[in-house]
């Protein structure tokens, strides 16, 4: 994929995206004052639906908002919860900032490390998780926390912390 | 679900409906929601201003920036659209309280949003809320679509010949974008970085237009204030520092939580008393009053109101309400070292002496705390951050070089204790935390 072209683009109205997702775009593109507001959200929603945000999806998203793929590529490079490769199933994300490291985030992280086999921005051979040590998101009256995918847990022990990866492993096989 | 708390020297204003069901429209409004802003249209902007002036209501973001002042900036002609945008990009690190207005009250965000757009004549508001808050924009979501429903958003709101539109998203993940000038940026769908200030955002902002930007918490402040009076919800505070704040308090504190106290109240009560004082009896060791980037306060420096003015004089801020308790255990150059490691990590580049600045702290701090640290090391950290003060396009650069020059002046006995390869003295006290 070239980094400046737009001719590989797909064929205007074809779209690699389900019907809702394409859909959801159509209408997030008139929102804004400027299409390219629709940009952020665009690249959020691409990532949940593929898991990541694959060369397709950028492609797709740059000629539906008219810009190139190096635009595209430009943002998306600079947003922490973007990522053009797959992660796991559940991607967990300790945070281990001031206010979990003083109740045992980075513990909650050498636990996961320990229980998953695998470091940060690593994924299991399964493929049902991958860890991640993030910044602050926002739970610090709540520490230690951690997010999986969008999902908030709060007050985590080494043990709560065990039932949870347990709870997603079960949730998994379901 | 997070845990909600209580003491009975709270002020319940903002968080009134936390707990309550006010998610639901119905039960909003049964709550006195969306009376202020009925109140709004009919009695115009030039009475919500001078309410809002009144209240001493002052930015919740951390700047303190009086809110009333602020909306009077904004020029009454314009050519281009104006606008509002709520910024609920909450990314300090020791701050969550946006989290819980999102949460519980989400149509107190929507009214004071509509309140903003009165009084400046915008006719579009945005509510941009960080990309970890994904939960939250799907509460936001609906709040917004029943507002729709009931016609209290679009054309014609409340029955009035005025329109306002909402339109809310999430960031992906970035603390620069919380600062107002690369939140436009990103709103806008490019990188987050800082703009070049003047021009201010009241006079071009989004899209060029005059554009007023406030904290979630500021904004979910707005129609309390219209309710009660702007001079009611003054004398709630202090001196020039109207009402009450959402303190989120965090670390080693017995009861940490979220509670909102009156303006000017007093920081040692508020851990000994409401939080419950330190965990399991320690000693405290130092308090960092108002998220990662307020430079910390010793035992003896925490006998102070906690309000802009008064925290100001301690020699730190009142930032953006985030009070985080350190016991005697702490290691405090590894705590600056964690401090200066996330500003490394969120530095957006722009500038050299931030993005550099952070980067040498960053590596310099790593291999002082592992033991590999010499004597002139600790002039060199502190002389490093205070040339990156004041030198940046936006508050970044200060907000990771301040707390570094406090930890270093206020604790340079702890950073000689790691001199000549010695481990650190404090990781044995560390282990003790988790037993």
């Amino acid at each position: 994929m070239s980094l400046t072209s737009i001719a590989e683009n797909p064929k205007p109205g074809s779209t690699i995206f389900s019907p809702e997702l394409a859909a959801r775009f159509d209408k997030l593109v008139t929102l804004y004052p400027r299409r390219r507001s629709a940009l952020i959200p665009m690249l959020l929603y691409a990532q949940d639906e593929i898991g990541y945000v694959s060369d397709a999806a950028i492609a797709e998203i740059g000629q539906r908002l008219d810009i190139t793929v190096l635009d595209v590529r430009n943002v998306l490079t600079y947003y922490s919860m973007l990522r053009t490769k797959p992660v796991g199933k559940y991607n967990v994300q300790v945070c281990t900032n001031i206010s979990c490291m003083l109740r045992g985030g980075q513990e909650i992280l050498a636990h996961c490390k320990d229980r998953l086999g695998i470091g940060h921005k690593e994924t299991t051979p399964d493929g049902l998780f991958s860890l991640e040590e993030v910044e602050c998101i926002g739970a610090c009256s709540w520490a230690p926390a951690v997010q999986v995918n969008y999902d908030f847990h709060e007050e985590l022990t080494p043990e709560s912390m065990d039932a949870l990866l347990d709870e997603y492993r079960s949730k998994a096989s379901q | 679900m997070p845990r909600l708390v209580s003491h009975p020297d709270e002020v319940k204003v903002v968080s009134r409906r936390f707990g309550r069901g006010a998610t639901n429209i119905d039960r909003y409004i049964e709550l006195d929601g969306y009376k202020a802003v009925r109140q709004a249209i009919e009695k115009g902007p030039e009475w919500i201003i001078a309410e809002m002036k009144a209240s001493n209501l002052r930015g919740r973001g951390g700047a303190g920036f009086p809110t009333g002042m602020k909306w009077s900036f904004v020029p009454k002609q314009s050519e281009k659209p104006k606008y509002v945008l709520v910024n609920g990009d909450e990314s300090e690190p020791g701050t969550c309280k946006d989290h819980l207005i999102f949460l519980h009250d989400p149509h107190a965000v929507i009214e004071g949003c509509i309140v903003a757009g009165l009084a400046v004549g915008a006719k579009t508001g945005f509510i941009y809320l960080r990309g970890e808050y994904r939960y939250l924009l799907t509460i936001m979501e609906k709040a917004i679509a029943d507002a729709y429903a009931k016609g209290f958003l679009g054309k014609g709101i409340f029955g009035s010949n005025f329109d306002f539109e909402i339109i809310s998203q999430t960031g992906a993940g970035a603390y620069e974008v919380g600062e107002e000038s690369a939140l436009m940026e990103s709103l806008e769908g490019k990188r987050g970085i800082p703009r070049i200030r003047p021009p201010f955002p009241a006079v071009v902002g989004l899209y060029g237009g005059p554009t007023v930007i406030n904290n979630a918490e500021t904004i979910a402040s707005v129609s309390h204030i219209l309710n009660m009076g702007g001079e009611a919800y003054a004398k709630i505070g202090s001196n020039r520092n109207g009402g009450t704040r959402l303190f989120c308090i965090s670390g080693h504190a017995e009861r940490p939580g979220v509670y909102e106290l009156p303006m000017g109240y007093n920081l040692k009560k508020m851990i000994y008393e409401v939080a419950g004082g330190v965990r399991g009896g320690r000693q405290l060791k130092a308090v960092v009053p108002g998220g990662s980037s307020t430079p910390v306060l010793l035992p003896s420096e925490i006998d102070i109101g906690m309000d802009f003015d008064q925290v100001g004089k301690a020699g730190s801020m009142l930032g953006s309400g985030g009070v985080v308790v350190l016991d005697e255990t702490v290691c405090m150059v590894e705590f600056a070292l964690r401090t200066i490691q996330f500003y490394q990590h969120e530095s957006c580049g722009w500038c050299i002496p931030c993005r550099e600045g952070t980067d040498w702290l960053k590596k310099t701090l790593t291999r002082f705390h592992a033991g590999g640290g010499e004597a002139k090391d600790i002039d060199h950290i502190q002389y490093l951050a205070e040339n990156m003060l004041g030198r940046t396009f936006c508050p970044l650069g200060d907000a990771a070089a301040m707390p570094t020059i406090a930890f270093v002046k206020k604790f340079r006995q702890e950073f000689e204790d790691h001199l000549n390869g010695k481990p650190c003295p404090y990781a044995k006290q560390q282990e003790l935390t988790l037993a």
